[in-house]
């Protein structure tokens, strides 16, 4: 619409304007379409040897392996750790192409892993470096104490759901547990469980300390924690192996002698052998200054060296 | 006497104030390719899922279990999860936000609603991760209290928090919609008899239920979408249940809770993806309906 100077903001700006959108538009459709989605750590190299070594993996041990690169780093001024979580698979990934210098893991390496590590002409060298216990906890009001390795199962997948069944009072069960990623889980889902599936009801809290927190909020709670998450507010249940044997209360000596049933060795993986930074941090780990610090941080020392 | 030649050609500074519309309106539009771009990347990343988990299964399936001896990815857990929440969300968030924009656009003094505004707009700006914290520490205790439940991390501890959370982009919108009801309408009504009260829930309301309409939805597209709240209260168990006061799993808090610790390139990895794109979808709905409301009631 034409008129006087000034009135032809309307439809004549917007002629002027519409191919240059149509351009705009289009540019930034073609660059999606053909930058293609590089995945992370796609060929990226952890800086050069001896700069940064760079450790990946479980998030249960990413406090352990954070105290220990403290430790590390003011003994040796010159060399410099990064860590980081994402899981004991996101570690095993970060491996097998080539990120991580060393990956972290609460649980043993799987046959896939293997297999791809090895269609790159690596193989997977394995370091026991700590052990951990599974606790199960109950609220300080709850009175079962004990509990078989056939109850604890019956109650988390759903076949036990009273708690008068194992020796307590007469209420539901209410089941927290970590969420499905969690090394933990999985762990619990075979050692404990068998393989079988958590009960749907069971609620998965983000964290071993919301799991510790709600347990103390909730007289009918069961859950299950590590051992440096032991609070006063919360009950530590013993564990027997079966009806017949004597139920064993989680602790250091009692994962190291293998009376508690639900241990768990922690794990440092490399590709080959590891870089001489990589080997020296595994030493430190081992040494006696690598011992206490994972004693303080909640694990268990290996008691080697 | 000869025609005038009208030189329509911009003069110099009619020619720059086009160049900045320009510009601006390449920047506006920056908007629209972002959209777009988020919309091919989610397809992108969940076509590898589909590719070997039939889309029917995902859809219908009843259970959603990433880490077992029998892997599942089912949806409906988590779509249920995502409705009781959001349906409990509005059922408190709605009287609530309606009983609000009417008093602060109908009854309310001028000074009266230029405090309550702000106030309304305070709300908007509490990070939702302290909201999460309130709801784990402080309303799951009361709840428990209040209902006798063994744990108060259930839907409704969710679905208030949310309802808060939703209330002042509500509240707002509704409270414009109302405004812009022409004064007309109130004198006809007022001089035929009706009372104030009468006025304003038999003529002004209906006339601005278009914009109060789109004002719920939007206000229903923020609750859909949180992730940090949910994650926090809800106890995140996958059951498919219409109770409140179960533990309930949300799409948005499943994908939060599993992408962080999920290895790049497995079929977890994209269904997380897949469940991204439902969820996007969804909200795309919510707010094009929301839109078609707005347009409806400016005709």
């Amino acid at each position: 619409m034409r008129g006087a100077i000034g009135t032809s903001v309307g439809t004549g700006l917007w002629r002027t304007v519409r191919p240059i959108l149509a351009v705009v538009i289009a540019a930034g459709l073609t660059l999606c379409a053909t930058s293609g989605c590089a995945g992370p750590a796609d060929g990226q190299a952890p800086g050069g040897p001896g700069e940064t070594l760079v450790i990946r993996g479980s998030d249960t041990m990413v406090n352990l392996v954070a105290a220990w690169a403290e430790g590390f780093m003011s003994a040796n001024p010159n060399l410099r750790v990064s860590v980081q979580g994402g899981g004991s698979a996101s570690g095993f990934a970060a491996l097998i192409d080539g990120s991580t210098d060393l990956a972290s893991a609460s649980r043993p390496i799987k046959e896939s892993e293997i297999k791809a590590l090895e269609a790159k002409d690596k193989s997977a060298i394995e370091r026991v470096v700590a052990y951990d216990a599974v606790v199960f906890i109950v609220n300080p009001h709850n009175p079962v104490s004990d509990l078989t390795m056939a109850e604890l199962s019956g109650i988390l997948t759903g076949g036990i759901t009273n708690w008068k069944d194992v020796g307590g009072p007469n209420t539901g069960i209410t089941i927290y547990g970590r969420e499905s990623s969690s090394g933990t889980y999985a762990f619990v889902q075979e050692k404990v469980m068998g393989g079988a599936d958590y009960v749907t009801r069971a609620r998965l809290m983000p964290s071993t300390v919301s799991i510790a927190q709600a347990v103390a909020q909730d007289k009918t709670g069961v859950g299950y924690v590590s051992l440096g998450y032991l609070t006063s507010l919360i009950k530590i249940v013993g564990v027997a192996q079966d009806s017949v044997s004597a139920p064993v209360a989680p602790s250091a000596v009692t994962v190291l002698d293998s009376s508690y049933p639900i241990a768990r060795s922690l794990y440092f993986y490399s590709a080959g052998a590891p870089s001489r930074s990589g080997e020296a941090f595994v030493e430190f780990c081992l040494s006696k200054i690598g011992a206490d610090i994972a004693s303080e941080v909640g694990f268990v020392p290996t008691g080697g060296t | 006497m000869a025609p005038r030649v009208v030189d329509s050609r911009p003069r110099p500074a009619l020619r720059q104030g086009r160049r900045a519309e320009i510009v601006l309106a390449g920047l506006a539009s920056l908007s629209l390719v972002v959209l777009g771009l988020i919309f091919l990347f989610l397809i992108k990343e969940a076509a590898p899922f589909f590719r070997v988990y039939p889309l029917g299964r995902f859809l219908g399936g009843t259970e959603w279990r990433p880490v077992s001896a029998n892997v599942r990815f089912g949806l409906v857990p988590l779509l249920s999860g995502t409705l009781v929440v959001t349906a409990g969300a509005a059922l408190i968030a709605i009287p609530l936000a309606l009983g609000a924009a009417l008093f602060v656009s109908e009854v309310a003094p001028r000074r009266l609603r230029e405090f309550l505004k702000p106030c309304m707009e305070l709300l908007a700006a509490i990070p939702s991760v302290v909201y999460g914290f309130f709801g784990l520490v402080v309303l799951s205790r009361w709840l428990q209290g209040a209902f006798g439940l063994h744990s108060g991390l259930t839907a409704l501890n969710a679905s208030i928090l949310l309802a808060v959370m939703a209330l002042p982009t509500m509240v707002t919108l509704s409270e414009d919609a109302l405004r812009a009801v022409p004064d007309s309408y109130r004198n006809a009504s007022l001089a035929i008899g009706a009372s104030r009260l009468e006025t304003i829930l038999h003529v002004t309301l209906p006339a601005a239920r278009s914009g109060v309409a789109a004002a719920i939805m939007l206000g229903l597209g923020r609750v859909i979408g949180e992730t940090m709240t949910v994650l926090m209260v809800t106890g995140n168990a996958p059951q498919i249940t219409l109770s409140l006061l179960d533990s309930v799993r949300t799409m948005t808090a499943t994908i939060a809770a599993e992408m962080a610790e999920c290895a790049w390139g497995t079929p977890h990895y994209h269904a997380l993806f897949a469940v991204g794109l439902s969820l996007f979808l969804i909200t795309f709905l919510i707010n094009g309906l929301a839109d078609t409301f707005l347009r409806r009631g400016a005709k």
